[in-house]
């Protein structure tokens, strides 16, 4: 438990020495501001439905970026060989670096606070949805930091783990607009995998226990895979 | 304290280490020797546990590996080749995490380990520095200060020496030889004086397989012929001179080679039997006008043993 925090405040230091923190940061709270604000006086419409249903397409492109170095990095430097050496289970370091990659995305988050604040100012906000929308966002970065932290473990190259990332991260993403092309026995199933959905639950602010329970299973799933992939390949 | 039995480790049909055992006792400097590709590096990442063996047995004191992984590995400080460091911390912050990581939690503790640390490794200068930004020397003194961190029973270090220059060498062969007072040491090279001065006892691996492991002095004396005598000469012609150190015994084998200086004629003379023939020497050159510059005896035991070990189809 003590090794998973010190492991964890190690990796979130980490991001913001080096420039990649704020880079991300900047390019995600442009597109995201952007997309959002266009519209928004068109619709003209006191809530932050847009913000949040853009979340899921552009954490699949952000979150990849984030986690890519966790472990590639380390592999191409040799340090994870200092890492491993170290009285640490892999438990640990997984989960360490998880930990970092979840709450840096949720501090990227923090920003955005500013939205709701500056959008009830000028009309009534339904405080209800914007809560369980940022509880959203905080399980759909954490799965999808997982499946970043996957991607990392299996390659010494960066842009590979990135574009792993991204692969799975967008497949989940889109595979609720996927099910017209689906054979009709399956569908029940698919419907269940995509994440889209789960999110949009929470984010309309109606908790339920299906969903958390599908965002913890996606982590668990990832972070299984990836201690099993730390195992075989020492 | 270490021991190693039957250890194999294969990567897909390579087989890089095969079927090595070996026992280290308490207290022990282990030098690992072998030329490049010969498996050193493998065999210490399989005691460290970053490398799971194909097959064999690790035993570090009472504990197994792989079931203690963990508890094996914090009796272990280990130095990886060319120390693989956090780029982008500062030193300070590097050990501080180290510190933190290997379960140094209070903080005096952690600051007096640092000043100890700093004394042994000569790190006080640049505490505060970007490790991105030290030369390949004072990186290798960081991982050094890290494989110590914890004042571990034992020590493996790959290649400690390597890519460093002359004094850093001597430096580093002071520490290893001040903590090897008390530690139970393994590290590996290919230079062969290093081994020779730092080392209780040596193993030569090549190609994977354990070729030699013995004491330093029971692997000299193990070789006969280990010694020739230098000689060079002044005033003398080569064919004189030659002839004359024929007409000592019939066993000596006389080779010219490239004077040390010019006006010199200089010869390496190896005999067949343990004889010392340098008195006999000394008296037949005092017959004539030549001088002596040069009359000396050299062994190169231990670079003979391994070349021989260790050479193309050995």
């Amino acid at each position: 438990m003590k090794q998973i925090k010190i492991i964890a405040i190690k990796e979130f230091k980490d991001y913001f020495i080096s420039p990649i923190a704020y880079i991300v940061i900047s390019l995600f709270l442009i597109v995201t501001g952007w997309f959002f604000f266009s519209t928004f006086f068109i619709f003209g419409r006191a809530d932050l439905r847009d913000f949040f249903s853009l979340l899921p397409i552009t954490f699949s492109f952000i979150i990849p970026a984030i986690t890519m170095r966790l472990f590639s990095e380390e592999k191409n430097i040799g340090s994870y060989e200092t890492l491993l050496t170290m009285p640490v289970s892999f438990t640990d370091i997984a989960l360490g670096k998880f930990f970092a990659a979840t709450l840096f995305t949720a501090s990227m988050l923090i920003p955005t606070i500013s939205y709701p604040i500056f959008i009830s100012f000028i009309g009534e906000i339904d405080s209800g949805p914007v809560i369980g929308g940022y509880l959203g966002a905080i399980f759909l970065a954490a799965a999808y930091c997982s499946i970043g932290l996957f991607a990392s473990s299996l390659t010494r190259n960066q842009i590979v783990a990135f574009i792993i990332g991204c692969a799975l991260c967008f497949t989940l993403t889109i595979l609720d607009k996927l099910l017209f092309f689906m054979p009709a026995k399956i569908i029940w199933v698919i419907e269940h995998i995509g994440a889209t959905s789960h999110f949009t639950n929470i984010s309309k602010g109606i908790i339920d226990s299906r969903d958390i329970l599908y965002f913890v299973s996606v982590i668990f799933i990832f972070i299984f895979s990836t201690y099993i992939v730390m195992h075989e390949k020492n | 304290m270490i021991e190693v039995q039957n250890l194999t480790k294969n990567f897909k049909d390579f087989r890089a280490v095969n079927n090595i055992s070996m026992t280290i006792r308490k207290g022990e400097i282990l030098g690992l020797l072998g030329p490049n590709g010969a498996g050193k590096t493998t065999i210490l990442r399989m005691l460290t546990g970053y490398f799971r063996p194909s097959s064999g047995t690790i035993k570090i004191k009472s504990f197994q590996m792989p079931k203690d992984a963990i508890r094996i590995k914090s009796l272990i400080g280990y130095l990886p080749e060319s120390a693989p460091l956090y780029h982008n911390m500062l030193v300070y912050d590097y050990l501080e995490y180290i510190a933190k990581i290997k379960g140094i939690d209070d903080k005096e503790k952690r600051y007096d380990r640092f000043l100890q640390l700093s004394d042994l490794c000569g790190l006080s200068s640049i505490m505060d520095k970007p490790i991105a930004t030290l030369s390949k020397g004072l990186k290798q003194r960081v991982g050094l200060a890290h494989a110590m961190m914890t004042d571990p029973e034992i020590l493996i270090l790959d290649e400690p020496t390597s890519g460093l220059d002359p004094n850093q060498i001597a430096e580093i062969r002071d520490i290893i030889k001040t903590i090897g007072k008390e530690k139970t040491i393994i590290f590996s090279t290919h230079i062969l004086s290093e081994a020779e001065a730092t080392c209780d006892r040596i193993a030569i691996i090549n190609k994977g397989r354990m070729v030699a492991d013995d004491t330093t002095a029971n692997l000299k004396q193990s070789i006969k012929q280990n010694s020739f005598i230098n000689l060079s000469l002044k005033g003398a012609l080569k064919e004189d001179a030659a002839s004359l150190l024929k007409s000592i015994h019939s066993n000596l084998d006389i080779k010219e080679v490239e004077p040390l200086e010019k006006d010199l004629v200089s010869f390496e003379i190896t005999n067949s039997d343990d004889r010392d023939f340098r008195s006999d020497i000394y008296l037949k050159i005092k017959e004539t006008d030549w001088i002596i510059i040069q009359l000396t005896k050299e062994s190169q035991a231990l670079e003979k043993i391994f070349r021989e070990l260790t050479r193309e189809g050995a």
